[in-house]
């Protein structure tokens, strides 16, 4: 069923293509945020040497956050769609199973964020030298690695919603949630305990966390406990939707 | 001296003629929550015909289909399609039948041969059909490049249609197949059932257009409020509840036109009356007869029109 799963995911990434406004707000946008704060930081009168540093954040972080959290929101939406519109129902109805059916959207989901990732880095290596990371590729891979968490919570708010328009809304107001308790405006150590507890059970937390350290240069093996988190989230996640995700 | 005794076989010679069972389903029930949306439902498809499943909306039908499907869980009977448990061999089922299914969509941008593309990766190779061909059969092949958002009403029914034959299953499932469609793409889409049925494979459909019923079935099962309440052809259930005629004739008579109505039972009913007019040597200036349909028997069995 490799045969399947791949021609499917190939065909999604053709439609995905051709809708222009989904690919403007998920991939184009993030990017040129990225761009358009970096540049602006450094022509500034006074000048700085890095110009991450004149942000409370990490802006490239805030960038990679916002291209997985849009994947997301796709992810959702489209689930919601072809939902209403029968065409999980029809996909069901092959010989293709069930995890192919679902997978292809992830594989689509982390191609584009894979793309959307190198396009930020290249970029960021033009505008904004010296201040990329080292290694721009094991920056890239924690960040698939984190928006594959995320994207297994797309799918239990894609198994809780049932109308289309709902999806959205609801995929737009996490979105907003998991931004805000990621970590990437305020320090998680900063919160009362209560919400260092929702912001823990949350997968954009631990991919902040992730990001942050390859960023700064942390070896894999520093991370061993984000990354189990975040698979820990996905296999919950995963289990949660494959017991209630509906067809139709 | 050899005795030679020959024994003629006694069964030899005898050749079933009678067409196998694809589906078998025998009191089937479901029920969502405390609604019971099919109750007892018994029925038997064979090789080669076009089965249809008649009734009003929310008779029973889909659900009666998706079961024999394999996608709906049932709450009791049995069931058997082409040998296979439809739950438990769901994937060599899915392998070996055609679905389309009541008012679905596609991605809305993916193009005509997109979609076959990746249909036909599904299947096995040896069983697909060379995708061109099946567009040009299904009268789509202008419409390779076009996108299903921009296909009407009838040629998206035709391009489920070419989804569902592109591995020329044993067994196809249509579920409303022309529900919303003009008059003439309903034509042409029932030439193209038609077609199916002749190039071998049953067809197993939903219907809550009579007329479609008569025109294309072999044979029908009426299925109201989750119960199957008659079966047969349509000629035979016609003959069983319907059987009078009517006949509507006017004559030259010297004080003008005269009308004249006969009511009869019976397929020679109507050649009856055409003997007769013609030994009374009556000069005719119209004549009409009246024969019930499906639609008749229907309303006699049910008390209300389908469409209620």
């Amino acid at each position: 069923m490799l045969k399947g799963l791949l021609k499917l995911s190939w065909i999604e990434m053709k439609i995905f293509l051709r809708e222009p406004m989904g690919v403007v707000g998920s991939l184009v946008l993030p990017v040129l945020l990225f761009v358009f704060v970096g540049r602006a930081l450094r022509l500034s009168p006074r000048g700085v040497e890095n110009p991450m540093a004149r942000l409370p954040f990490n802006i490239a972080i805030l960038t990679a956050l916002l291209i997985s959290l849009g994947a997301v929101q796709s992810l959702v939406a489209i689930m919601a769609i072809y939902r209403e519109g029968g065409i999980l129902k029809r996909l069901r109805a092959t010989p293709l199973s069930p995890v192919a059916i679902l997978g292809a959207h992830v594989l689509v989901k982390l191609a584009f964020t894979l793309v959307a990732m190198m396009v930020m880095i290249l970029a960021g290596r033009r505008v904004l030298p010296g201040a990329m990371p080292v290694s721009g590729t094991s920056f890239i891979v924690a960040v698939l690695i984190g928006t594959t968490s995320i994207l297994s919570l797309g799918f239990v708010m894609a198994s809780l919603v049932r109308s289309a328009r709902f999806a959205q809304a609801l995929g737009a107001a996490l979105t907003y949630v998991m931004l805000a308790l990621s970590g990437v405006f305020f320090s998680v150590e900063r919160f009362p305990r209560w919400l260092q507890v929702v912001a823990n059970a949350l997968p954009t937390t631990h991919a902040v966390t992730l990001m942050r350290a390859i960023w700064a240069g942390a070896p894999w093996v520093t991370q061993l406990l984000t990354m189990g988190a975040l698979a820990l989230i996905f296999g919950v996640c995963i289990g949660f939707s494959s017991r209630w995700f509906r067809w139709e | 001296m050899t005795a030679v005794s020959v024994q003629s076989g006694t069964d030899a010679g005898y050749i079933c003629t009678m067409p196998l069972p694809v589906v078998t389903v025998r009191a089937l029930s479901k029920r969502y929550g405390r609604t019971v949306a099919i109750a007892d439902v018994s029925l038997d498809v064979y090789e080669g015909e076009i089965f249809g499943l008649i009734g009003p909306n929310g008779a029973g039908k889909t659900t009666t289909m998706e079961c024999i499907q394999g996608s709906r869980r049932t709450d009791g009977g049995s069931i058997t399609v082409l040998g296979l448990d439809p739950r438990r061999d769901a994937t060599a089922l899915r392998r070996r039948i055609g679905v389309q299914h009541q008012e679905a969509q596609l991605q809305k941008r993916i193009k005509v041969w997109e979609a076959l593309d990746l249909w036909a990766s599904l299947y096995d190779r040896q069983r697909v059909v060379d995708s061109d061909l099946l567009l040009e059969r299904l009268g789509l092949a202008a419409k390779r490049d076009a996108r299903f958002m921009n296909l009407s009403g009838g040629q998206k029914q035709r391009l489920f249609i070419a989804l569902a034959l592109v591995h020329q299953p044993e067994l196809v499932f249509l579920d409303e197949l022309t529900t919303g469609l003009d008059p003439q793409a309903r034509r042409a889409i029932w030439e193209l059932v038609r077609d199916i049925r002749a190039r071998g494979s049953t067809v197993f459909l939903t219907t809550h257009l009579m007329e479609e019923a008569e025109r294309l079935c072999d044979r029908v099962a009426i299925i109201e409020h989750g119960r199957v309440i008659e079966m047969g052809t349509p000629l035979e259930l016609v003959a069983r509840h319907c059987p009078q005629r009517r006949v509507f004739y006017s004559t030259d008579e010297e004080g003008g036109e005269r009308l004249h109505e006969l009511r009869g039972e019976g397929d020679d009913f109507v050649t009856d009356v055409i003997h007769r007019i013609a030994q009374d040597g009556a000069r005719v200036r119209g004549f009409r007869t009246e024969v019930p349909t499906l639609e008749d028997v229907f309303l006699k069995l049910t008390g209300h029109a389908i469409r209620d």
